[in-house]
């Protein structure tokens, strides 16, 4: 049976380039699939979630007793009044919850940083008390909790699919993961903040706003880098120095790559020219609190020289000129169109749509609208046979999206199915983030895991619709008729939903 | 004055029983492995990704530039678990210290993959694809063994992890398992809907009949009771239970990330600390999950590269060079430090920052696949580490 190429590429923009198919959303895509995409693209960016409020925790009992106190031991400690001069009383343990009001924009960064700065004193005061430290790390938790959740709603019910696709992969692109407490309340703000706004602008504003970003400042140790140089360098010469994490991954992840033939020395360089940029801390004044701060008393004097470019004495701006040089480099063109396909088309995408992503980069100098068209018009993105396996993402927000819901419990909707999918979000094991390769993916243990969370999933979640047509619904013109065949002939209807869920093309996009 | 190198290769030539004049700081011995039944045999892999720092495993406190360039994160002397006068184990590592002293451990402190490479993604893909160049393998060297190990009857290997690892990866349908999985009858009648809707997909339909399998396996294996996944030890030992099943696995692979530290690393307590824990934790656990197999156990713990010898400005290190290489299990053959130790003299240092390498990564896997596991040795050459002609198969690491 010959497939209508309208019907067909509805389906592809709705499933390849967009996050999987609501009720309805392949028809009204196939009238016009370029022009459905190409709507998408608006100057303002990717949408910002928005709250989601989960019911407040109760606050732990042991939020409620004064913490540092101790060993001033309240009859309920039973231990021995303390020795010397008495502790003053500190204040008692106020968990600050950021403030989560529905349809409200979440917490900035800055925000975000007061959990963090005051969860740092309760953990002084806490010393070696594990449940109070846990207790002081809570609100944290819950906040990073939202977070995952918001992002996830607006995936699951958006009604443009290719620009929240298009934003989680400029997010995992710039990796900020949750390796330790301060970086988690970031991770949020980061991608709201230093992401979203600027996925259909100049790529050079996006990496600028990216290693500006006090979320990327912490990850990749630069808060700590100092000049050897620098004032605070010399005065404190053999306890602080240069720290080059950031430096190298600008590099080899954000921009040029690593067959770009740089060298170590080109990395030192860099990284001495990004001394200063850094996030003002405690004993900053409460506006630059968790804001970038450029601090020039560590800051390495002197001009630079990075991939046979010399850069003058420039305090702030000399990083920035870098910055500028690497996001107009080809090897950056390069580097980004092959992401770019290899994200969207296949593993091994055609050497043809490389080049005009390629070529789209250099012609328009970095507009990612730009490259996001050139996208979308490439006939090779259009291929009928689908070449990527979702990521658990991915996969997960399909399945909301077939089911017409949205996920409402941030661990057992979310974080748990994703975890034992070995994609847990906001932890990207390494600075590369997650993989593009569906290999990566298609484990046997993860197909397993996948098959039985479908189970559970289509068990809670199977829509009304008769299955055949909610199979033709949500894969449109993509639907084989194997897997229609199989789908009718199931005991139940949630064996039918789990069996959409699990077909290589509802797997495939 | 002795040289610590010469003290290292002293050593290592008496365990080898070989002429202490070879000048190698390890024995290469031609010829073909012994005749001899391989089939009892397990090897477990553990790739430790983030950059593992080499110094803080084998500790070096006798190389009198150790303590001036750590600093801060240097371990304390009498914290150490010394191996000898030269080398010492953190003292997080209490389980490898256990093994090494009944001579069923050993650590190569400076060995490197075959290319200078400085970040982590190439990195661990050489070590992983097992080539002499960047880009020269797309496929795993562990995978290339599967076929090589015994032409005409492949072994067969497990993931442990939701991911499949590159060093896996290729041809050979390798098993893969992570905690968490339930099946139930329902899940038994879908799959067999599936395995029909799968079966001519290359990819789905393989993966979820070994998957499936696995799966059972891993319920029988814990009484019926799905496992956990906080419980590093019980993880490893269930790992474990895995391959001394009846006709199970020969070889399993498995990974521990968080190695990456260039900020605020710590000494004897701290972040690496915490890391080599949770090591040691899967290190008994698996000896514990072997039991009586376990002398026919070799594990290999490697890293895509050091890191470098000088503490940095922010109490880590940045991305180096050599770092160790750990043996351990029963099958080892006792005997010291394998390889040559280069010092951390500022002259030796590779391009004045990192510990040199003075053994090819791809020499110690290529000396347990021949020792332990009988891989015929032109396969080894062709097949499993074309290219590799420089890097000769260590010997004398297996009993």
């Amino acid at each position: 049976m010959a497939v209508d190429a309208h019907a067909l590429n509805g389906a592809i923009a709705v499933t390849r380039f967009g996050l999987g198919a609501r009720p309805g959303e392949i028809e009204e895509a196939a009238r016009d699939p370029h022009g459905w995409l190409k709507a998408q693209i608006v100057s303002a960016g990717a949408d910002q979630p928005a709250a989601y409020p989960l019911p407040a925790p109760p606050p732990p009992a042991k939020l409620l007793i004064p913490i540092a106190s101790t060993p001033a031991a309240g009859p309920m400690m039973g231990g021995a009044p303390p020795m010397g001069p008495p502790i003053p009383a500190p204040p008692p343990f106020q968990p600050v919850l950021l403030s989560f009001v529905p349809g409200e924009p979440l917490p900035t960064m800055q925000a975000a940083y007061r959990t963090f700065s005051l969860y740092q004193d309760q953990t002084k005061l806490a010393k070696g008390d594990n449940e109070a430290r846990k207790a002081a790390a809570a609100p944290i938790y819950q906040a990073a909790n939202e977070e995952i959740l918001a992002r996830a709603r607006l995936a699951a019910t958006t009604p443009a699919g290719f620009r929240e696709r298009w934003a989680l992969f400029w997010s995992n692109h710039f990796t900020v993961a949750a390796k330790d407490t301060p970086v988690t309340v970031a991770v949020g703000p980061f991608e709201r903040e230093a992401i979203r706004p600027h996925v259909f602008g100049r790529f050079e504003d996006m990496l600028v706003a990216a290693s500006r970003h006090p979320g990327m400042l912490l990850y990749l140790d630069q808060v700590q880098s100092i000049g050897p140089g620098s004032p605070t360098g010399i005065k404190r010469a053999g306890k602080v120095g240069l720290n080059e994490n950031l430096g190298r991954e600008i590099m080899e992840l954000h921009t040029v790559g690593a067959d770009a033939g740089y060298t170590q020395a080109d990395v030192t360089e860099f990284a001495r020219a990004l001394t200063g940029w850094t996030m003002g801390g405690a004993n900053t004044p409460p506006e630059q609190q968790g804001a970038f701060l450029y601090r020039a008393n560590v800051h390495e004097p002197g001009p630079r020289t990075v991939m046979g470019r010399l850069y003058g004495e420039g305090g702030d701006d000399q990083a920035r000129a870098v910055l500028r040089d690497l996001a107009a480099s080809p090897h950056t063109a390069d580097h980004l169109a092959r992401k770019i396909a290899t994200h969207f088309v296949a593993d091994d995408p055609p050497p043809a749509l490389v080049a005009r992503l390629r070529a789209a980069y250099l012609k328009s100098r970095g507009d990612l609208s730009q490259v996001a068209v050139a996208l979308i018009s490439a006939p090779e993105a259009w291929a009928p046979a689908p070449r990527k396996f979702k990521t658990p993402y991915e996969y997960l927000i399909s399945s909301y999206r077939a089911a017409d819901t949205a996920p409402r419990d941030p661990g057992k909707d979310i974080i748990n199915p994703l975890s034992s999918l070995g994609m847990k979000p906001f932890a990207a094991p390494q600075p590369n983030g997650w993989s593009e390769m569906g290999a990566d993916w298609a484990a046997p243990d993860a197909v397993v895991k996948r098959l039985t969370w479908a189970q559970g999933f289509a068990a809670a979640n199977t829509p009304q619709t008769p299955p055949p047509d909610e199979a033709r619904s949500v894969l449109g013109a993509r639907l084989t008729d194997k897997t229609f065949t199989t789908i009718s002939r199931a005991e139940t209807r949630p064996e039918a939903f789990a069996i959409l869920l699990m077909s290589p093309e509802f797997q495939r996009r | 004055m002795t040289h610590p190198s010469l003290t290292r290769r002293a050593a290592l030539a008496a365990a080898l029983g070989a002429g202490a004049s070879s000048g190698l700081g390890v024995t290469f011995l031609g010829g073909a492995a012994m005749a001899a039944d391989y089939s009892r045999k397990k090897l477990v892999v553990i790739v430790a990704r983030g950059a593992m720092d080499g110094l803080s495993v084998a500790v070096p406190f006798g190389d009198p530039d150790y303590l001036p360039l750590r600093q801060a994160i240097a371990i304390p002397t009498d914290q150490i678990l010394p191996l000898d006068s030269t080398f010492g184990l953190h003292p997080k590592l209490k389980t490898l210290y256990a093994l090494q002293q009944a001579g069923q451990a050993r650590v190569a402190p400076a060995v490197a993959i075959p290319e200078r490479i400085r970040s982590h993604f190439e990195a661990q893909d050489l070590l992983e694809t097992g080539g002499a160049k960047m880009y020269a393998a797309s496929t795993g060297w562990l995978n290339r063994t599967l076929q090589a190990a015994h032409p005409g009857r492949p072994i067969r290997a497990l993931s442990i992890g939701a991911q499949e690892p590159l060093i896996l990866r290729g041809p050979a349908q390798a098993e893969s398992w992570s905690p968490g999985g339930r099946i139930t009858p329902n899940t038994n009648r879908v799959a067999a809907a599936l395995m029909d809707l799968y079966a001519e997909d290359p990819l789905l339909g393989p993966a979820l009949a070994t998957g499936l399998k696995v799966e059972d396996q891993a319920n029988m294996l814990n009484g019926g009771k799905p496992l956990g996944g906080g419980d590093v030890k019980a993880f490893a030992v269930t790992a474990a239970k895995f391959l001394t099943a009846p006709d199970g696995p020969t070889i399993a692979v498995l990974s521990l990330d968080g190695f990456d530290t260039h900020a605020n690393q710590g000494a004897v307590q701290g972040q690496l600390a915490n890391r080599l824990g949770i090591m040691d934790d899967v290190i008994a656990g698996l000896q514990q999950g072997m039991a009586a197999q376990w002398k026919d156990t070799a594990v290999v713990i490697a890293t895509e590269f050091g890191r470098t010898a000088k503490v940095n400005g922010t109490g880590g290190t940045d991305h180096g060079t050599a770092s160790t290489v750990i043996l351990a299990g029963g099958a080892l053959r006792p005997g010291g430090i394998v390889g040559d130790w280069p010092t951390l003299a500022a002259d030796k240092l590779f391009e004045d920052r990192d510990l040199a390498p003075t053994l090819d990564v791809r020499a110690v896997f290529k000396g347990v696949l021949v020792e332990h596991l009988g891989v015929d040795g032109r396969l080894l050459e062709t097949v499993v580490f074309p290219n590799s002609r420089g890097a000769p198969p260590v010997r004398g690491l297996i009993a």
